[in-house]
């Protein structure tokens, strides 16, 4: 196990390249998730806000 | 006969129609995240446990896996952002405009992924982490290429001259990916050559090549889950005072 993790002794090079590309990639499919919670719920404020003045 | 096929265009030209985009994508997208999480998880097994070490470059090799595929996606993204660039100039369609624009950061993340593992892979085998030769230079125009593209669809407020303008800029930048592909060959490097697309004789073990092939699938689908999650987000905004989109938002509880 600790040999699969010392790679050869390229571990300085082999690990801190797949743990940039895991974060990056997390990232880019994490962000448009947030993303569209957080304008749903502007849009839906904002309908909430004109069904107030329509009913005023 | 006729009257079959007739419904069959109608139901293809709906696909476009930005609602029936928008729930279609919402449906696909568990199912994508699957088969990228199951390709993944087959990749990294067959690529970093099964897979022997390379007779000359032990074990640092391994970052094959992520290199590579990263360095495909970058052109392969930059290639679709410029095929939809070109219809959305030519038939004004806005969903291809949401193509193009949800595809430069993600385009960009795998330019920089192949730099940066490029680089990791650079040091130990070739000495440096750097050196300004084709392959190299050109990929990190690429990466100014996205960059630039979407810096310029942000600075322009009207939303379809902003996508318009960025259209040109991406059909401009074409011209780079033949440039990066042929790099190694039309100029001397210390990039390695083609692992792959020498079909006669490829370059490279079974029991390694069929990882990197899982691992290439693994990234076709997360880019298509970005593309699809981010496409959703660009129809929402860009129809956010539609019937439909007051609909969608006034039905959730807030």
């Amino acid at each position: 196990m600790t040999e699969f993790f010392q790679m050869g002794g390229y571990a300085m090079y082999v690990w801190p390249a797949y743990a940039i590309t895991a974060a990056a990639l997390i990232i880019t499919v994490i962000s448009p998730l947030r993303r569209r919670l957080r304008m749903l719920r502007e849009l839906s404020a904002i309908a909430a806000q004109r069904d107030i003045h329509r009913s005023e | 006969m006729s009257n079959n096929s007739a419904n069959w265009l109608t139901r293809f030209h709906r696909l476009g129609s930005p609602p029936s985009f928008y729930h279609l994508a919402g449906a696909l997208l568990p199912w994508v995240a699957l088969l990228c999480i199951g390709l993944f998880a087959a990749g990294l097994y067959g690529g970093l446990v099964l897979a022997p070490a390379d007779y000359q470059q032990g074990e640092s090799y391994r970052i094959i896996y992520i290199h590579v595929p990263s360095a495909w996606m970058s052109m392969f993204v930059y290639a679709v952002m410029a095929a939809s660039s070109a219809i959305s100039l030519i038939w004004r369609m806005k969903l291809a405009e949401a193509v193009a624009r949800a595809s430069a950061p993600v385009g960009a993340t795998y330019t920089f992924l192949a730099l940066v593992t490029g680089s990791l892979w650079g040091k130990p085998m070739w000495g440096t982490w750097w050196v300004w030769d084709a392959r190299l230079t050109s990929e990190l125009v690429l990466l100014f290429l996205y960059l630039g593209y979407m810096a310029l669809v942000a600075a322009i407020d009207d939303r379809r001259t902003a996508s318009r303008a960025g259209a040109v800029l991406a059909l401009v930048g074409v011209v780079n990916l033949p440039i990066i592909h042929f790099s190694v060959e039309w100029w001397n490097t210390l990039h390695q050559g083609p692992t792959l697309t020498k079909f006669d004789q490829p370059s490279i073990a079974l029991n390694m090549l069929i990882p990197l092939l899982l691992m290439a699938g693994a990234f076709k689908f997360h880019y298509l889950y970005a593309l699809l999650a981010r496409v959703r987000i660009e129809i929402l905004d860009s129809e956010r005072r539609t019937a439909w989109v007051n609909a969608l938002v006034s039905q959730r509880p807030s």
